[in-house]
């Protein structure tokens, strides 16, 4: 089974717009949506709803206001600025977690001397499997402001590879985050090959640089497109040059086409359009091999 | 005062916004680059010699020589970041928050805490920006804790621009939360309006006041301004769809000096938000 995973570094370079499209042209695969925190494949690939589950993930210290003495050890050793003081009715302080702020290290709960401090599991989402068009797909989404978003990726690429195996998928296709922090290096460990989508701008040019750096510390093979390449010719060439130093195969261009917006709009991926830059995709897509 | 600026979707212009509000401004003021996993902002403000401090947390260390293998570290650390094996406690140091819980729990004492490199953070002096970038080692997952130590860095004696990264978790809160007010860029498509809607949620639940602004207007179609006007959002700012805007910002050069027409309309939302309190504080 391969895993082909599509992550850009910066954001908005199309990497949602081609992971779908080269779903559709996989044609018998898994699609994983592992942009957790904003997912948009389910835009273009209306999947109807197999399963949903909780995503409960960490724990989230609360204080029993009734059982606080308001001595401040939780406020002193918490490293992440999560507790502040309040005055209860009876104007006695006491002290409050910020569930934002919390980490879920679980120090002031351990270390409080009146042992006022719960520490449920917290919810932190769901996720989900669906049908699609273009076979199943698992995705999810993470709670406004939550945490853990990491360990979301994690779930939805283990749920995404039992289905491959147990339908016999060859083929899976993940659209990554962006960035390069912890839900992107929950994205990429392990798996078959990183395409990074990329655009000719010295924001693209930087990013990518970072992207291929974190392919290369997990000692992941990559590959790099680079999109609406025409905007800016020189600058695509050059950053064609770079990847190729960096060790990452080149899969082709994919021209500036407002057929992507279009194709967007109405609820399609892009190569099930007559978009100009379907030949774009089509070749990136035999290019790879997969 | 301390205006960020945020958005659901990546790429839909935050540095952009950023960089060209606070250079169209005219005052000083002070750019707080928070998108620490990617940061941009110093591409579009070049000058001014850099100086560069390392940033770290605390991680622990054991002593061999003191460890009895008794796993209290390893049953307490909520991140799987030391174990034991049952002879010797194991840390992963690029798992840790630092969190300090391991140290505490010892019943030996065995273990003491050692700085750990996460990343960067460069001041640079471009015109009237005073420009901070927080650069987040590459590995490391600990942009929260980067982002935290660009926030630390803040002037208080001016007003203050953070560009925060994409998203809706916590590096995004990390970086908006404190701030006075929260500008969201969107893009006029179908994943636009998706993503300003979680945006939305995130800066409600952590109740800050915001606004939209639109680029690449007439891209799409209507639906973000539909969408804004039904939830009461007001929309500061739309920069049209183009194709010279996009050339200007893919060789690095700022739009309010490349297509001067542009200039007055970031100036005066600049104006609008980060001088209608008294700047500082915060």
């Amino acid at each position: 089974m391969k895993e082909l995973v599509v992550i850009s570094g910066k954001g908005g370079t199309g990497k949602t717009s081609l992971a779908a499209s080269l779903a559709v042209l996989a044609g018998n695969a898994v699609v994983a949506d592992c942009d957790v925190d904003a997912a948009d494949l389910h835009l273009v690939l209306a999947p109807s709803l197999r399963e949903r589950h909780d995503f409960l993930s960490g724990n989230e210290a609360v204080i029993r206001a009734q059982d606080c003495t308001g001595c401040g050890t939780c406020a002193e050793l918490c490293r992440f600025d999560a507790i502040g003081k309040e005055i209860r009715a009876d104007g006695a302080p006491v002290f409050r977690v910020d569930p934002i702020a919390c980490e879920g290290c679980g120090v002031c709960v351990r270390f409080c001397p009146e042992r006022a401090i719960d520490f449920p599991k917290s919810l932190c989402g769901e996720w989900m499997i669906s049908d699609t068009r273009c076979g199943p797909m698992v995705h999810a989404r993470l709670k406004a402001a939550a945490e853990n978003s990491g360990k979301l990726v994690s779930l939805v690429r283990r749920e995404a590879r039992r289905i491959a195996e147990e339908e016999g998928r060859p083929q899976i296709v993940v659209d990554g985050p962006p960035g390069i922090g912890c839900p992107v290096i929950a994205s990429l460990s392990g798996a078959s090959l990183v395409l990074v989508v990329t655009e000719p701008t010295v924001s693209g040019e930087h990013d990518l640089e970072r992207v291929l750096a974190l392919a290369r510390h997990f000692d992941m093979p990559a590959a790099v497109c680079v999109n609406k390449w025409d905007l800016n010719p020189a600058m695509a060439e050059r950053i064609e040059g770079r990847a190729a130093a960096a060790g990452a195969k080149i899969s082709g261009r994919v021209r500036y086409d407002p057929g992507v917006t279009a194709a967007q709009l109405q609820e399609l991926t892009v190569v099930e359009t007559a978009a100009p830059c379907v030949d774009d995709i089509r070749q990136i897509w035999d290019h790879l091999q997969l | 005062m301390i205006l960020a600026i945020a958005s659901g979707k990546g790429g839909t212009g935050k540095t952009t916004l950023a960089v060209n509000l606070a250079r169209a401004c005219g005052f000083p003021l002070q750019l707080l680059d928070c998108d620490v996993e990617e940061p941009n902002a110093h591409l579009f403000l070049p000058g001014g010699t850099a100086t560069e401090e390392t940033v770290t947390i605390r991680v622990p260390e054991v002593d061999e020589s003191l460890c009895d293998g008794c796993g209290e570290c390893s049953r307490f650390c909520a991140y799987h970041a030391i174990v034991s094996t049952g002879a010797k406690a194991l840390v992963f140091p690029e798992m840790c928050h630092g969190c300090g819980g391991c140290i505490k729990v010892c019943p030996r004492r065995a273990i003491r805490e050692v700085p750990r490199r996460i990343g960067t953070v460069e001041k640079r002096q471009a015109g009237n920006v005073s420009l901070v970038t927080g650069r987040l080692d590459v590995g490391s997952v600990l942009a929260p804790a980067l982002i935290r130590a660009v926030k630390a860095r803040r002037d208080l004696s001016r007003a203050a621009v953070i560009d925060a990264p994409p998203g809706t978790s916590c590096p995004v809160i990390t970086a908006v939360r404190g701030a006075d007010y929260v500008l969201l860029v969107t893009e006029p498509t179908p994943f636009g309006l998706h993503d300003l809607r979680l945006a939305v949620d995130t800066v409600r639940e952590i109740a800050l006041p915001f606004a939209v602004v639109l680029n690449r207007a007439g891209s799409g179609d209507d639906r973000v301004q539909r969408y804004c006007t039904d939830a009461g959002v007001p929309i500061l700012l739309e920069i049209p769809d183009d194709r010279r805007i996009a050339e200007a910002y893919s060789r690095g050069r700022l739009l309010v000096e490349e297509l001067p027409e542009y200039r007055e309309r970031f100036a005066a939302l600049a104006r609008q938000l980060l001088l209608s309190e008294s700047s500082g504080g915060g």
